[in-house]
Order: structure tokens, then sequence, then C-alpha cells
């Protein structure tokens, strides 16, 4: 048992808080919240109580032990909604079974960090999620002991009852729910061991499962209300141009439409934060009645454009404020991939440097260098963008897809002119995230249309506005040198890695440490071409990149593959070079054990190719097997066998799936997906030309495991993604004959047969 | 416009709609029955998968003039209860992370298996290849329209 302080987020403890965050003002009202909810507790087989006691702002406790337990982030489809109040309800001691989850309003004074990024939700809210459950269960535990005047300390908890053991006396929460509701919050509580836990650690059902399947309005683009417009909005066809002109007369009589003009996306003095990013902020807007005829007169707008000038935004970028250039001019992949070979041939900027790697050079024995590279990627959420907005002189409700409530709170404030209390931001379900909803310039533009139109709006992009409207994965490249002495030991490494318009390098990751003489460098290229955060940014490709080129190093070498990784780590580990390792060495190498046993590696089948990679990113390890067979010449990726360490896992079931969608998309992306650019224009806009993995493509079989251990858990929806592409590229090699550098591998001709 | 009586979930509908207008829109701005998708809105991404008489076909593809007099299912007349055994397989082996694309590959599988009744993975996978998951579902897919065919052919 451990005992903590209940002061940090303590505000989420004090009675009546939602009035501190607005939550009053904005009609949010926690105790009545659930009326709408009957339905759904029916069919889930929970009987409704007739009263609700708030003990936090995390839950509240019906008279009949019904508990409500609040979801404080976005649901993207990491399964927090499900494993987040899993915790608390681990802590309070309550019956899954008895359990009904909300998803929590937008209220940064009780919950921490409602934002859906960097793997962190599980991670950064552990803490708080605990202290939640265990506070409401300190209180229940305090009125049972006024009560049946007994000291607390003899009380006992188990699956939403209390028991006092000597006087064999039972009760159930719900009977004493009122009392403790009017306890004072206690300055301490105690925490379960985690080998107590009953909750976490079992495998339980999304809870949205039942509304997933029967298709219930669930996600942003089903939002309906009385009086709602559809808007839609036309951009530039290419990134370097802006609007010139537009004459909107024709599209504007057409059947359903309201009204067609322009909006600006931001105030011109306005100083933007990274999540505001938006390529095209002079847009022109169709307003409709419905989705079909707002979509058809879009396509009747009549516009010039003209080419955007040099431009040095200033933005707000982690608190600090920096200038960002977006370049003037029409960009293609062609000019792309000429600068970015020119940048890896000579020396960049030195970001990490060991021993002396030059002299290295000089002498080895052998040295391999190798390029690797990748396109730009667009997100591809299968929900586009969309947002609901409803703005009134005093008032701005906004509901829909975001990643980043919180942030985009402010930007909606600014640009609407209303004080942030004033400015209510809901959250729906999201159909995928991927980073894609961090940047929620069209919640912003939502905004903005409803102010004008004065009514309530749904901004809907099409699949073509969602992909070619920019914030894309950065396309980069990296080059690598190793050299080896005459006994095949690694004794210099040498990585130089950048892209368009940012490095993916990471030079205090491995194998940093566990060569003597190293050398990172990193360069950057500025482009028009908006980016951002995509599913484990920037390791989404160096992952790929460095596990294969170690795969060719330990080749070389003459050494097995996970051998050769072991050896590095172990070194890492007994005597690590430098001081700024970024990985633990230990755990890293648990990964690779574990993979290595379960997929029986050095057990090799005939006609079965395979690959093995490992990565650490978003405080998470990860090692996969990825076992291929040529059919007909083709490769088809037979089965993956993954080893994932990231520390105490919430929920089991949720978190192999989450584990196998990382692997699928990741083989998916290598593969098969480009964005490219022809002077500006982005020449995929749909599925069509747009290669997303399909069923067909995908592994036969994943096998999921994870190292059993009490480390307070850490990242899952991102980590499993980056190192898959490098057992993939590993196996190809193995199946083929042929290494593959540049992504997506498909292109590269001669693998498929 | 023009004026249309369909038959969608086994309920008469009256509208006034432009005859052009794909059903995925009909179902979705007019009848209000949003559990059909859009994805792509150029029949590559399955996600707006309805039954018209017992096949499955593409809403984003289908306009209104050419439903005539057949029987359209969305998601939300699959079954009364939600427990149609595709349904009930989905909710066995908790397929869906985001969920987006889920009400078109339930939608797909019940009309597959309704021909196919015990499918090998490989027809499993022909069958299911124009449904796009993102989030990258498809292993649990797989198993879960194993699992309907073999609690199907139990209960036959
Ligand atoms: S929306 Fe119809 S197939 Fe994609
Ligand atoms: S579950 Fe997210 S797209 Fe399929």
């Amino acid at each position: 048992m451990t005992l903590v302080k209940t002061h940090i987020g303590r505000r989420a403890f004090i009675k009546n808080s939602g009035l501190a965050g607005g939550g009053l003002l904005l009609g949010f009202s926690f105790l009545n919240s659930c009326k709408p909810k009957q339905a759904e507790a029916v069919a889930a087989g929970i009987e409704m109580p007739k009263e609700w006691f708030e003990i936090n702002g995390y839950l509240k406790i019906g008279d009949n032990g019904v508990v409500t337990i609040m979801s404080p982030n976005p649901e993207i489809g990491q399964n927090v909604k499900t494993s987040m109040p899993m915790i608390v309800a681990e802590e309070l001691d309550v019956d899954w079974k008895d359990v009904l989850v909300e998803q929590a309003p937008l209220n940064t004074d009780i919950f921490t960090r409602q934002l859906a990024g960097g793997s962190q939700s599980i991670r950064a809210s552990w803490a708080g999620l605990r202290m939640a459950g265990a506070t409401a269960r300190h209180m229940l535990v305090a009125a049972a002991a006024e009560v049946w005047q007994v000291p607390a300390d003899e009380i006992t908890t188990d699956a939403g009852k209390l028991y006092h053991k000597t006087s064999d006396r039972t009760m159930g929460f719900g009977e004493v729910a009122s009392a403790a509701s009017e306890l004072e919050v206690p300055e301490e509580v105690a925490l379960k061991d985690v080998k107590d836990f009953k909750i976490i650690g079992t495998s339980r059902k999304n809870v949205d499962g039942q509304k997933i399947v029967t298709g219930k309005p669930l996600f942003g683009l089903d939002i309906q209300k009385e009086g709602m417009l559809i808007a839609m909005t036309v951009h530039p066809p290419a990134f370097g141009l802006k609007l010139k002109s537009f004459d909107g007369a024709e599209a504007k009589k057409m059947p359903g439409i309201k009204d067609v003009f322009t909006i600006k996306t931001f105030k011109d003095d306005y100083t933007k934060s990274a999540f505001d990013n938006s390529a095209f902020t002079d847009l022109i807007v169709v307003v409709g009645n419905t989705t079909w005829e707002t979509m058809n007169a879009k396509k009747a707008v009549k516009v010039e454009w003209e080419e955007s000038p040099d431009a040095d935004e200033k933005m707000q970028i982690f608190g600090r404020e920096m200038k960002v250039r977006f370049p003037a001019g029409l960009e293609s992949t062609r000019i792309h991939k000429t600068a970015m070979a020119d940048k890896s041939k000579v020396k960049q900027n030195v970001v990490r440097k060991d021993g002396d790697p030059e002299a290295m050079f000089k002498k080895a024995a052998k040295i391999i260098e190798r390029s690797y590279s990748c396109p730009f990627l667009a997100h591809n959420c299968m929900e586009p963008m969309n947002f609901f907005a409803d703005v009134t002189d005093d008032m701005a409700v906004l509901k829909g897809p975001i990643q980043t409530p919180e942030i985009m709170e402010k930007s909606v404030s600014e640009r609407l002119g209303l004080p942030v209390e004033k400015v209510d931001i809901q959250m729906s379900r999201m159909g995928g995230g991927f980073g894609r909803r961090l940047y929620g310039h069209f919640l912003t533009e939502a905004g903005v249309i409803s102010q004008r139109v004065k009514a309530p709006v749904k901004l809907v992009y099409t699949r073509e506005d969602d992909m070619t409207m920019g914030i894309y994965r950065p396309s980069y490249e990296a080059y690598y040198r190793a050299a080896l002495d005459e006994n095949n030991n690694l004794i210099a490494f040498h990585v130089r890695a950048g892209g368009i318009p940012e490095s993916p390098l990471a030079a205090n990751r491995f194998p940093a440490g566990a060569v003597d003489h190293y050398l990172a460098e990193d360069w950057s290229i500025d482009s028009n071409i908006t980016v951002g955060a995509f599913r484990a940014p920037r390791s989404n490709f160096i992952a790929g990149a460095e596990q294969s080129f170690l795969d060719e190093v330990a080749e070389e070498a003459g050494k097995d593959p996970i051998e050769f990784r072991l050896e590095l780590l172990k070194r890492a580990q007994e005597n690590p070079v430098g001081e700024n390792n970024d990985y633990e060495a230990d755990r890293y190498a648990g990964v690779l054990e574990l993979v290595k046993e379960k997929a029986k590696w050095g057990q090799e089948q005939s006609g079965v190719h395979r690959g093995v990679s490992a990565y650490f990113c978003h405080n998470s390890y990860v090692a996969q097997v990825l076992d291929m067979v040529l059919e007909n010449e083709h490769p088809i990726v037979q089965k993956v066998t993954a080893a994932i360490d990231c520390g105490i896992v919430i929920n089991p079931d949720a978190a192999t799936n989450l584990a196998e969608g990382g692997a699928v998309d990741g083989i998916g992306h290598a593969m098969y997906s480009a964005m490219s650019f022809k002077d500006g224009v982005p020449e995929q806009n749909n599925f069509d030309r747009y290669r997303l993995i399909r069923h067909s493509e995908a592994p036969k079989e994943i096998e999921t495991h994870f190292v059993q251990n009490n480390i307070d858990p850490t990242g899952l929806g991102e980590p499993p993604f980056p190192p898959i592409m490098g057992a993939l590229a590993n196996a190809l090699y193995k199946a083929t004959g042929q290494r593959h550098y540049h992504q997506p591998f498909i292109s590269e001709k001669q693998i498929i047969g | 416009m023009a004026n249309f009586t369909l038959n969608v979930n086994g309920k008469t509908q009256e509208l006034d709609v432009d005859p052009s207008t794909p059903m995925l829109w009909v179902l979705r701005d007019h009848l209000k029955l949003v559990g059909t998708k859009y994805g792509c809105g150029i029949a590559q991404c399955g996600a707006c998968t309805v039954h018209l008489g017992d096949n499955a076909v593409r809403s984003c593809q289908l306009p209104v003039s050419a439903v005539g007099e057949q029987r359209v299912t969305t998601i939300e007349g699959l079954s009364e209860n939600g427990d149609h055994p595709v349904q009930e397989a989905w909710l066995k082996e908790d397929v869906y992370q985001c969920g987006y694309c889920q009400a078109g590959q339930i939608m797909n599988a019940s009309a597959f298996l309704k021909t196919n009744p015990n499918p090998t993975d490989t027809e499993i996978e022909t069958a299911m290849n124009g449904n796009i998951c993102r989030c990258g579902t498809y292993t649990r897919i797989k198993r879960a329209i194993k699992t309907a065919a073999a609690s199907a052919s139990e209960n036959a």
C-alpha cells in the first residue's frame, strides 16, 4: 500500500469544482447528465439509481451503488474511454459491471492534460486517475465508519461493498454515497498494491462497442441539430497558391444553397500556436442545407488563384515564439528528392559526437554506407475532418473530433472575440486521429462560419479536402555509415538525417551509447507544404531506416541480427558511451529476448523469410519479428510476433488490438502509401490513387506479448508502429534478395512479382 | 427535386429530394440514419456499405432514383436489438479501434456470409478487400467473421 498526498489535482476533489471551470456557466450539470443514459444502462443490464451523489469530479455514485466514471481524454481509437475509467474503478474497488462511462467535458481545473497525443494519455493521468478512485473509496470508508461507529481501518472494501468483518456487517457503496459526498476531502489516501489489482490487467470490452456495432451517432460527422446548416470550403489546389478572387454567384443560385462567402481563419495580428498550423487561411465557404447540395455547389464556385509570397510566420511552439519559414513557389516531389539527396552528401549540423568517428572510418576494415528515404504521408483518418459550431453573440458551443480541445479553446476564443469561459468545446468519439486532429484549424473555421451565418453549422471536409489541405507526415532521408574492424566489431557509427521541413534525427537513441565513436548530424529544407505529427512522429521513419541499416551491418559482420543488437545493448548497459542516452538498455534487450523466444528465432522453417526490428519511442519498447512467404513471387506477411514493454498493461485485449493495428498500419504505410506533389498540387486526393493497406495485404496472424512488470504504464498508441517497417524491409530482403531503401516499397518494382 | 417512396429498414419513407442524391446522403441527412458512414464518396473505402435487397452496395454510388422498391437495410436495421450474429461476433472479438469503418465492415461481412456461410480465409480477404480500416483491425475482422460463421452454423 502506498500513501499519496491528494493535493496533485486536488481541485478535482473540491466540491462544485465544476463551477470554477465554467461548467455550470455552460449549462453542464454532471449530476443531471445521466438522464439520456437510461436506455444505454438498460441495455447494459444496469438499473439506474433514483439519486446520484458526486464524490469528486471524476465520479458519482448512485443510491443503488451504480457508479458513473468520467473519461477525461479524447478517444481516437486508442481505447482510453475504457481504460482510463478502469483505473479509477480499480482504486474505487467497484465491480466493473456496475460502472457506466461518460465522456468528460473539457475542464482542466479537474482533469490533467485532456489531450490525445504523444501516447501520453494513460502515462500522464495514471496518478490522477488512481487518486480519484482512491479518494472516493477513502470517503466511502470514512462514511461507513461513522454509520457503524467503528474505526475506519477495520473496514475493508471489495467490488462495490464495504465490510466490517469483526461485527460481520456489510453495506453497498450506494448506501453511504450520500454521506460520503458530504465529507471533507482527505489530505492523504492509500493506493492499492499492484498485486491487488482486480480490474487493471484484465481485459474489458470497449464501452462504446454496442453503439459502434449498431450505428449509433458517436462521431463528429454524426452531429445533427435543428436548423443546422452544412458548410464546406474551397481551398487553393496547390501549396504556394492563395485566393485572388472568386465568383460564387452561380453556386449561390443552386438548390439548397444559403450563401457563398470568404473567411479568414485567423485575425491578421494573431500569433498562431503550432496547433493552428494551416497552409490555407483564406477560404471560400459554401453553406447549404444538405451535404450533397453543398458538395455540388462547391464545384460551381469560380476562383482565381495567385502565387503566395515568401512568408516568415511567428508561431508559438511549446511556449516559445519562433519564426517558421514558408517559402514561395510551387514544389514538386522530383525536386524534393534531388535536394534531399544533395543534403545527404555533405557535412551537416553536428548534434552529437562521441570519440573520434572520422579517425575510425579512416582505419576501418570495412565501411557500410546506405541511404533511406520516405515520402510525405496524409493521415487519412477514416472520418474526414469536420466540426460542429453554434456561435451566438455571447456563447460558442463547438463539438466534434479534436485531439487538443484545451489548446483550441484559446484559438477559438481569440478568433471569435469571446472570453474562454464562453467557449464550450465538447469531444466526440473520433474516427481516427493519428496526430491529424492535433491541428484544429477546422474547428476555428467552423466557429467563424457559424458566427457569420448566425446559425448552427457543421463544417465537413470532403475526402479530397481532407487529403489535399496539408498537415502531412514530412518527407525524410537518412544517410548511415558504419565502420567495422578486422574482427567485425562495430567501431564507428554515423547518421546524417534530415527532411522537408524537419529532421527525424533522435541523436541520443540507440545505437548512441553503444558505440565508442558516434556522429549524428541533422538538416532540414524549408517548404510551404504544411506538416504535422503523424503517429510516432520522426520515429515513424528513422526506426525503420536504422533497423534496416543495422540488419545490413550485422550481415556484413557475419552476426545474427538479434545477437548483434544484444551485444550492442550489453555494451550500453555495462559501460555506456556518453551521458544523455535516451533509453534503458536492459528493457530494450528485454523485448528482443522475449521476441526471440516467442518467435522461436533460430528455428527457421523453409520458405519462411524472417526480419527482426526493435525500437524505443514514447517511453515504450517494442521488438517485432515478421515472417514472410512468397506466393507466385508475391510477398505475403504470414505472421508478426511482437514483444512490448510498456509497463503495466491496463486492458490487455485492447492493448493487443492497438499493437496489432500498429503493425498493420506500419506495414501498410511502408509498403504502399505516398503523397507526392507536382507544381504544388498533391497528386493523390482520394483512395483510388492513395493506397492504404487492405484486408488481403494484412498479416495473416499477429501475436503480441507484453513484458510483465510493475513499472508505471507508458505509451502504446504509437510505439508498435515504427519498428515494423524495419522488420518488413529485413524480411523482404530475405525473401527477395533485394534490400529496400525507399518507401513505399511497392514502387520499387523488383519486389512485386 | 422529385418524390420518392423508399423502404428503409422495413419502414416506408417518403421524401422529396434531387434524384441524383446518393443514398449515403439521403440516409444521413434526410433520414437521420447516421450509422452509414462517409469515407471517400468514390466507392473506394466501403464505409458507406448498406444492403440493397440482399446485396452489399456502396451507398455513396447509389443514386436515390435507382433504389425503386428494393429493400434498403442499414446498420441500424441489421437486427432489432443489435444481436445479429455478425454484430455479436464483433462484440465478442472487440474488433474496433476508432470504430468509424466498422458499420461498413459489418454490413459487407453480413451480406457476404449469406452467400458464403462457411468461408475460407482467402475468401474472406477477397470479399472484404474493398473495406479500408485505417486503424488496421483486419486480423480481428477476419476472426470475427469466422466467429459469426461458426455461431451461425451452430444455430442452424
Ligand atoms: S464512402 Fe462509399 S465507398 Fe467510401
Ligand atoms: S476501426 Fe478505425 S478505421 Fe477501422
